[in-house]
């Protein structure tokens, strides 16, 4: 007795097969739109941006004739927030990584900060600004310095690094803490020889990745009351500053063709900085990971 | 190439050398239970470890064999809900009194897994893993340490020449040895084997279980093994143990021609388990 009508099984043999063809098509459209989007703007960038891009761009500040407009304040005002922002970020995400991973102990109050530090990665980044103005800015008297927005910048991907280097730490296996305990050794010393070289390619990874947001980022920077004309090098963590996104951002919002060329460049140079810095995150990844 | 272990005139620094004759016990498991959150693993554990003896450990899966021998060094309290109550001495000192420090504890017991862990790093800091925890850094006195562990191992003369090359690429067998040496360079007085052959081929296996005869004139071994024949050959006294209880534990040769207890006989005749 068969329950399986050989005949149906032929009749709906071919509809399946062409529905599983339809949806590959559909799936490859959707790839191929974000790939034709990405395209269309690399090649408008680069075709009006490329000619205009020398060093004299590089070399010279902001100006009202766009043919001597660079962007070397804004080169210099990206290095001084970042020299604020790396080191403040990483090492305050590491740190909450390794105490939340190793140390804290398994109750309501460590889960209630573990999510809540995924959610504080979703915060738009505009509030983060408001919160730099608010506390930085404003109640620590920073003014619109380099340091105020180096630590916005820091809040801003702390939570990045966070998830990241808890992540790094949690694919170490069980075993490797069990062998370093067994010899006596303290947390402490586990955590220094043991953990953290295992975790640190993926914890510098993550902070690349994370830093290679704040490069780009402009809300916070634009909140807190960057400056968009700077004609000169910030010279301390005092000194007002402008970076290269809110440059960029207020070459397209002049009326003159000229200016919107020159921004062009301008995106060349960041998005340039910005693939520099992913590949080197990719390339420690694949150099480090470890095979236990 | 089998290499004898010509290097057995290395004299264990000891504590105290006078004493061991009338020492018989270097741990004695007094009612000790454990739970996993609302899991009881062990029940009323009651047994003696003695000196310079080989106690092998047996029992089916989950009988808590693992979980015992992890209370010795108290690496058992890793798992975040473990619950203990009972006694366990070590030297006659209760190893969970808060002034016994878990890390000296430690310092003077070492452990081999069940699956070699090798730190990612060189087969030399592998081994001065311990005691440069232990703070000794004259590289001199490293060196001697790594090259007398490694021949207790029975590694020496299959690593000399590749000492500073990562561990990750011996064979299995030689991990395994290397974890031993690791062990052995903390020069502890008791080494604690948690089934060290269950992921060894069978020559490798063989290797071991000579290297723990060997290791038995210097240290108190305990071994909790999978494999009754590895049992029957290399210990001393055999504790065996189902669903958490210690059911008989005896002189090795009794346990296995002629045991008390029916279930240990039904165990050891292959009836279940």
């Amino acid at each position: 007795m068969n329950l399986i009508d050989k005949q149906l099984v032929q009749n709906k043999m071919n509809n399946r097969i062409i529905k599983s063809r339809i949806m590959r098509t559909v799936f490859f459209l959707a790839t191929s739109f974000g790939i034709a989007v990405l395209a269309v703007l690399l090649y408008r960038v680069f075709s009006q941006g490329l000619p205009y891009l020398d060093w004299q761009f590089l070399t010279n500040f902001a100006s009202r004739f766009p043919e001597e407009a660079g962007i070397k304040a804004a080169i210099f005002g990206t290095l001084w927030v970042m020299a604020v922002t790396a080191p403040v970020s990483i090492v305050l995400g590491v740190g909450t990584a390794i105490y939340l991973e190793e140390y804290a102990k398994e109750n309501k109050f460590t889960r209630f900060i573990r999510m809540n530090i995924s959610n504080l990665a979703g915060v738009p980044s505009v509030v983060f600004g408001l919160l730099g103005l608010t506390v930085f800015v404003r109640l620590l008297e920073m003014g619109r310095s380099v340091m105020a927005g180096g630590l916005t910048m820091s809040l801003l991907i702390m939570p990045i690094i966070v998830v990241a280097a808890q992540e790094a730490i949690r694919s170490i296996p069980q075993n490797q803490y069990e062998a370093s305990y067994a010899m006596g050794a303290t947390k402490w010393q586990t955590v220094r020889r043991v953990i953290l070289p295992a975790a640190i390619p993926g914890m510098l990874t993550g902070s690349i990745l994370a830093l290679s947001r704040a490069i780009g980022e402009t809300a916070p920077l634009l909140t807190i009351g960057a400056m968009s004309f700077v004609a000169y090098v910030p010279g301390s963590i005092r000194d007002s500053f402008t970076v290269l996104p809110i440059q960029i951002y207020n070459w397209t919002g002049r009326p003159q063709e000229e200016f919107h060329i020159i921004a062009s460049a301008g995106i060349i140079v960041l998005l340039v900085a910005l693939i520099l810095m992913n590949s080197i995150a990719v390339f420690i990844r694949n150099k480090f990971s470890k095979r236990y | 190439m089998t290499n004898a272990p010509e290097n057995k005139q290395v004299t264990i620094t000891n504590t105290i050398e006078p004493d061991k004759e009338d020492k018989k016990t270097i741990y004695s498991i007094d009612n000790f239970n454990l739970w996993y959150g609302d899991n009881q693993a062990l029940y009323d554990v009651q047994l003696d470890i003695p000196v310079n003896k080989v106690t092998a450990i047996i029992g089916p899966s989950g009988c808590g064999k693992s979980t015992f021998i992890k209370s010795l060094n108290r690496l058992v309290e890793l798992v975040p809900s473990v619950k203990m109550s009972g006694s366990i001495k070590y030297n006659d000192k209760e190893i969970f009194s808060p002034k016994f420090k878990v890390e000296d504890l430690r310092t003077s017991v070492g452990m081999v897994f069940q699956n070699p862990n090798p730190f990612p790093k060189s087969i030399y800091e592998n081994v001065v893993y311990g005691p440069k925890t232990h703070g000794i850094k004259k590289k001199k006195i490293l060196d001697e340490i790594v090259e007398k562990s490694l021949k207790e191992a029975a590694l020496w003369d299959e690593v000399k020449d590749r000492l500073n090359e990562n561990a990750f690429g011996l064979s299995g067998g030689q991990q395994q040895r290397l974890c031993i040496a690791r062990c052995l360079a903390i020069e502890p007085e008791v080494i604690l084997m948690d089934e060290p052959t269950s992921a060894l081929d069978p020559i490798s296996t063989t290797r071991i279980e000579e290297l723990v005869q060997e290791l038995k004139k210097d240290y108190s071994i305990a071994i909790v093994t999978h494999n009754m024949q590895q049992a029957a050959r290399i210990s001393d006294r055999t504790a065996f143990f189902l669903n958490g209880e210690v059911i008989e534990y005896n002189d090795t040769d009794k346990l296995f021609s002629n045991p008390d207890d029916k279930r240990t006989e039904d165990y050891i005749t292959g009836r279940f388990g």
